[in-house]
């Protein structure tokens, strides 16, 4: 065993041409953004204010800007996949062989859940919560900005698997035995491990945090049902997250012994159960589809009372629906796998369960529809994508019902149905909802609007892509073709297979118009600048803020009294009171702290990844080095002083004076 | 989000009156949850592998409960002892507190000690936990706990310098009331380890 | 608006489908697909009952109330005992009525369950391998790769297992799928109404030659077809096929090498065996766990495996069904249901 472990040259991929280019364009790309940064100077600022920023606000943005890395990565894969199947018919190999499409569907699956989708939930849940609560921060900034760079890192080493060495081949799920060492000897398997237990740490102290945050932080006089409703969502999902977060790390932690250290907890061999995984793997993955999805709902439900301009219909509904989402969410893992053997009554408990989450989803749809009513709805485009999604949304819970019904899944299991199903729900339910997010606060949090025409584009190719692209994997299922084959040989499958794949141009259509639509809008800011910090006529306490938020959030902590906390200060007139005198405001100073520790422990994911174990104690070191050098320091924090606040404070309400 | 942070001073230079860590206790509180699940998961795993014995031996054989008992004991102990340095850090007693500390330090370095010990013993005799899933699930479990144990022991450690060269900072209670739900929780989670593990198995 | 043409184009598709497609569980030939596939039109139907309101609803609700239409605004109102009574019901039935369906239809399509025919069942051990399908007949003694025969209207019953990783056996047309698990036996019960070819899969991705662990499964016009064949197999003398003698653990051995970086390219030809030795299914399924025939449960009773028994008619399955999951069946494990599967023997 050398000094560097496994790695060697022959560790990169120098005779796969299409992952070549991939890297000489990502690299250009680098140098290109590198040499415009330190064109404009950009350098400083991206360190002070970004990159060691523990402004919630800041650390939301990064995730978002993570999210949209990775969710272009994630939607590379899934176009090669299309390709590859809508090539590879009538016994044709296709483009990509088995070694290297079996890596592409289980990167994409792990990157659109764990790198796209959870870091867009948790960035818009960083930026809007502590807002909407009226608190100036998290109860724990630096954690928070730590969490990040752990999720950061954990993005990092997935994508250095595509340039060195190579990803796991075994489904995002990585069941084992097939994850074991015996049939996945490769580093494949070891970088998926450590790129979510990395991550994974840090989603889980991002819960811990906004548990701490809306227990402890609400204004004065918000209740608990006083909250506004995506807050709730969110704290429902965090609490999904603190409760189901550990699972993960405790059963990839089982794996990494097994691959580690010869341990048998699911080997064939040696009395290991690979049931074991899969049972806790989805007593953690199926809570994590709700982790995805509740905030979403939160976000239609913002959407919906903000531009029919009307209270939510049902707000205690609401709160329960989402409640017991969660509760079931965590009873129901066992759909997962009726075809493994279990007794009927076992599969017929856990499909009942199932179901029983269709009552309370099928509440807030119709809570949803009563808010349009007698409203004044205005289509704007996180309206589309809210109508988009309900419609959208109904069919692939429809979907989710059939499959709950053991009798049905016994022939759909692990069909393109069930595909189409999860896609259905996690594209037209999260991805919708985040994109709705998206640009309903993105005015907030940049002080600017988004294009509109472009905007409306991007919602029509998404989703007329989407349906083209999911509605013949329904009918692919139900012809009886499974999930992740490499190849077909049926005939009939043919003209599905092509429709699909011009359904995923369509929605790359969508996405190249939000490229534009950022490039657009940043371009013609000027025009488009909010200057109220209200331009939706917003119920909540985000907006009675400037756009961009004053970086201490508010400057005296409002008293809240209403559900609508800030529709109540406005017809009230208590909204953009000019107060004669400011308190200095305490605030937490940024800090590197967090890079560096993740660096660390990023480091030591990539040596243990490779076996490079001197360096792996070297990480581990340094990451335990900086930790304790971080509770020692002493300048952690500052005062705003009163007449800097007066000045921002003034300089706000002269804005929104002159509208 | 104004990146002008002009005119602001630092807080160390000020005097205002605050709680440096309001929420900290129950942050810690809050992570103990997961960790609690953290373990749940394991003791599950072990529920269900621990008759895997793939041929090999089984608790029953191994177990040694009077060796165990000792090792308990220590650790309860320890858990008394941390409630006696919590009582003079409460009344600012600095001596008093390091000397219940140590203490207490001493106490789970035998844990951990005598843990150590029965791995080893364990693995020498070929009972490691390459051997079977249940050896597997048991080091595993055992072993979460003693990470746990030395972690909270370098923790210790660390506050205690803290103490010896600087006192009580405006901190130093909270970071030690942390330790300390720390170190119960742990001491709770061994009482699970001793009786599903050990008691039961030995039967 | 594109929505709802969309929506509508997609529904008239699938039930385009549902009259009249070729192969795929919409087609089934069997009566377990033929019940499963009622069963999946009846849940669907219920529960359009409230999809399609709903889909109509938001979009009627959506245009009727835009801005600009002098429509009733009412901003404050927010809750209505009635409504919310009325939402929370709608789901509530349908869902009890599903439940019902699915708690009955769950039991009467359980795997597990033999089938009722006036006939005698015939009795195939599957095994799973890197990547392909061996079929052992243990009441006939003989055995082949990726083709699985027997006659119509006769009711299959196989037990299933896995020499690696874990596979999932399925042939659309015929209804459910089972996961296939090393050092452990699951049951599936299946029938075929009319004779013909049908593909089989698996249906779990199962490493690099996945792809091409396909399979036919033909269902014979007579019993006579199928005796011809059995005899053909034992005799070696089918034409054009491979014959690789006797199926003991040395041809076992040699038919599960794969190769993980070199996966084929192709689906494993065809082969028979036109002898087994007796019991070979039950020693590879028994080799992944050496200990399990003595066993200590917490209460003190001492199990072995011959209180065990599986249901087969036949004393050479006496030994040895015992796996994991028996050994976890008295244990109060919240975590792993699965293992009712193996309890056969309580049933």
């Amino acid at each position: 065993m050398s000094i560097l472990g496994k790695l060697s040259l022959d560790a990169i991929p120098f005779h796969e041409p299409i992952l070549i280019v991939t890297f000489s364009v990502i690299a250009i790309g680098a140098l290109a953004l590198a040499f415009l940064l330190i064109k404009y100077n950009l350098l400083g600022i991206l360190w002070r204010d970004w990159l060691t920023s523990i402004d919630h606000k800041r650390l939301g943005v990064m995730y978002i800007v993570l999210a949209l890395i990775m969710l272009l990565r994630g939607f590379s894969d899934a176009i090669m996949m299309r390709l590859q199947l809508a090539l590879a018919t009538n016994g044709d190999p296709g483009y990509l062989p088995p070694h290297h499409y079996d890596q592409v569907f289980t990167a994409h699956g792990v990157i659109m859940i764990i790198f796209m989708a959870m870091p867009f939930m948790i960035g818009l849940m960083n930026i809007v919560v502590p807002l909407q609560i009226g608190a100036r921060d998290v109860a724990f900034p630096f954690l928070n900005n730590l969490s990040f760079w752990l999720t950061a890192g954990g993005a990092i080493l997935i994508n250095i698997s595509l340039f060195v060495g190579e990803f796991a081949k075994t489904g995002w799920v990585a069941y084992p035995p097939l994850a074991g060492l015996e049939f996945s000897p490769d580093v494949g398997v070891d970088y998926y491990i450590w790129a979510l237990q990395i991550s994974g740490i840090g989603t889980t102290l991002t819960a811990v945090n906004f548990l701490a945050t809306v227990f402890k932080m609400r204004a004065p006089g918000m209740k608990l049902m006083d909250m506004p409703i995506f807050t709730w969502t969110c704290t429902w999902a965090n609490i999904l997250i603190a409760a189901s977060f550990p699972i993960l790390t405790a059963v990839l932690a089982m794996l990494t012994l097994d691959r580690y250290l010869d341990f048998h907890f699911f080997t064939n061999d040696g009395g290991g159960n690979s049931m074991m995984y899969i049972n806790l793997f989805w007593a953690w993955g199926h809570p994590e589809v709700y982790i995805l999805v509740l905030p979403a709902f939160g976000i239609f439900s913002e959407v919906v009372s903000t531009f029919t301009g009307k209270r939510l219909f049902g707000y205690k509904s609401m709160v329960w629906a989402t409640a017991s989402i969660s509760i079931l969410g965590f009873i129901v893992w066992l759909h997962h796998f009726f075809t493994m053997g279990s007794s009927a009554n076992v599969n017929a408990f856990f499909g009942v369960m199932t179901m029983i989450i269709a009552v309370p989803t099928g509440v807030k749809l119709f809570n949803w529809l009563f808010t349009m009513y007698r409203g004044r709805l205005r289509v704007t485009v996180p309206v589309l994508w809210t109508l988009g999604f309900m419609v959208t949304f109904t069919i692939g819970g429809m979907t989710g019902v059939l499959l709950a019904v053991p009798g049905a899944d016994y022939v759909l299991h692990n069909s393109l149905f069930l595909i189409a199903h999860f896609h259905n729900t996690i594209i037209g339910g999260a991805v919708f909802g985040y994109l709705a997010g998206f640009v309903f606060w993105f005015p907030k949090v940049m002080g600017f609007h988004l294009n509109v025409k472009l905007g409306k584009a991007a919602f029509w190719c998404w989703l007329v892509g989407f349906f083209m692209a999911f509605m013949p994997l329904y009918v692919l299922g139900f012809l009886g073709m499974t999930r992740r084959l490499n190849h077909t040989d049926n005939p009939d499958w043919n003209i599905w297979l092509y429709i699909a794949l011009v359904g995923a141009f369509i929605i790359m259509a969508g996405i190249i118009c939000q490229l534009l639509q950022l490039y657009v809008s940043f371009r013609d800011r000027k025009q488009n600048l909010d200057t109220t910090g209200d331009p939706w006529n917003g119920h909540t306490l985000e907006w009675s803020t400037a756009s961009p938020p004053q970086y201490y959030n508010f400057a005296n902590i409002p008293t809240v009294s209403d559900i609508d906390a800030f529709t109540d200060m406005k017809e009230k007139g208590e909204a953009y009171v000019r107060h004669e005198k400011y308190e200095a405001i305490h605030m937490p100073k940024n800090t590197a702290s967090g890079m560096l520790i993740s660096g660390c422990i990023t480091l030591m994911g990539f040596a243990l990844i490779w076996h490079i174990w001197w360096l792996a104690a070297l990480g581990l070191f340094g990451g335990f080095v900086f930790l304790v050098l971080r509770a020692y320091t002493k300048d952690v924090d500052y005062y705003v002083q009163p007449d800097e606040v007066a000045r921002i404070e003034n300089a706000h309400l002269d804005n929104v004076a002159k509208g | 989000m104004s990146t002008t942070h002009m005119n602001t001073h630092d807080a160390h230079d000020e005097h205002h009156d605050h709680d440096p860590a309001p929420h900290n206790v129950f942050g810690f509180w809050l992570y103990l949850m997961t960790d609690c699940l953290l373990f749940a998961s394991v003791f599950a795993t072990y529920a269900v592998l621990f008759m895997n014995t793939a041929g090999g031996v089984s608790g029953k054989d191994i177990f040694e409960l009077d060796f165990v008992l000792v090792e308990t004991a220590a650790l309860l102990l320890s858990s008394i002892t941390y409630g006696f340095a919590m009582i003079c850090a409460h009344k600012k007693d600095k001596k008093g507190t390091l000397s219940w500390l140590s203490v207490t330090f001493l106490l789970g370095a035998v844990f951990i000690g005598m843990e150590v010990y029965e791995f080893h013993h364990l693995i020498v005799n070929g009972n490691g936990p390459q051997t079977s899933a249940f050896l597997s699930a048991f080091f595993a479990l055992v072993g979460t706990h003693g990470l746990h144990v030395t972690a909270g022991l370098i923790w210790m450690a660390i506050l205690m310098i803290e103490l010896i060269v600087s006192g009580f900072g405006s901190r130093t209670v909270t970071r030690l009331s942390c330790l300390s739900l720390f170190w119960h929780f742990l001491d709770v989670v061994w009482i699970c380890v001793f009786t599903v593990v050990y008691l039961m198995g030995a039967i | 608006m594109l929505t709802r043409i969309l929506s509508k184009v997609a529904l008239a598709l699938m039930v385009g489908l549902l009259a009249g497609c070729q192969g795929g569980v919409l087609d089934p030939k069997g009566q377990v697909g033929i019940e499963e596939k009622q069963l999946i039109i009846v849940a669907t139907l219920l529960m359009l009952v409230v999809v399609i309101p709903v889909i109509f609803m938001t979009l009627y609700f959506a245009w009727k109330y835009r801005e600009g239409r002098d429509e009733i605004y009412e901003p404050k109102w927010s809750h209505s005992t009635k409504i919310e009574t009325v939402v929370w019901a709608i789901p509530v039935i349908i869902v009890i009525i599903l439940g019902v369906i699915t708690w009955k239809s769950t039991h009467a399509l359980d795997p597990y369950k033999p089938l009722k025919s006036d006939k005698d069942h015939i009795n195939v051990q599957v095994v799973s391998m890197n990547w392909k399908w061996l079929f052992i007949y243990p009441d006939l003694g003989i055995a082949s790769v990726n083709e699985l025969r027997f006659p119509e209207n006769v009711p299959v019953a196989f037990q299933i297992s896995s020499e690696g990783t874990m596979n999932s056996f399925f042939i659309p047309q015929l209804g459910s799928q089972i996961y296939s698990m090393a050092g452990m036996v699951t049951k599936l019960h299946l029938i075929a109404n009319e004779p013909g070819t049908f593909d089989g899969y698996s249906a779990n991705y199962s490493g690099p030659g996945f792809t091409n662990m396909k399979f036919k499964a033909i269902a014979t016009e007579t019993q006579a077809d199928f005796d011809a064949w059995v005899a053909g197999v034992k005799a070696e003398s089918i034409a054009g096929s491979t014959n690789n003698g006797i199926l003991d653990q040395a041809s076992y051995d040699k038919l599960a090498e794969y190769d993980l970086h070199a996966p084929v390219h192709e689906a494993t030809p065809v082969q028979y065996y036109g002898s087994i030795k007796p019991g070979i299914f039950n020693d590879n399924v028994m080799k992944f766990m050496k200990d399990h025939g003595k066993v200590e449960l917490l209460k003190g009773t001492t199990f072995d495996s011959n209180m065990i028994q599986g249901n087969s008619n036949h004393g050479e399955m006496n030994h040895g069904e015992m796996n994991h999951g028996e050994m976890e069946m008295n244990h109060e494990s919240s975590e792993n249901s699965s293992h009712e599967m193996h309890m056969e023997a309580d049933k």
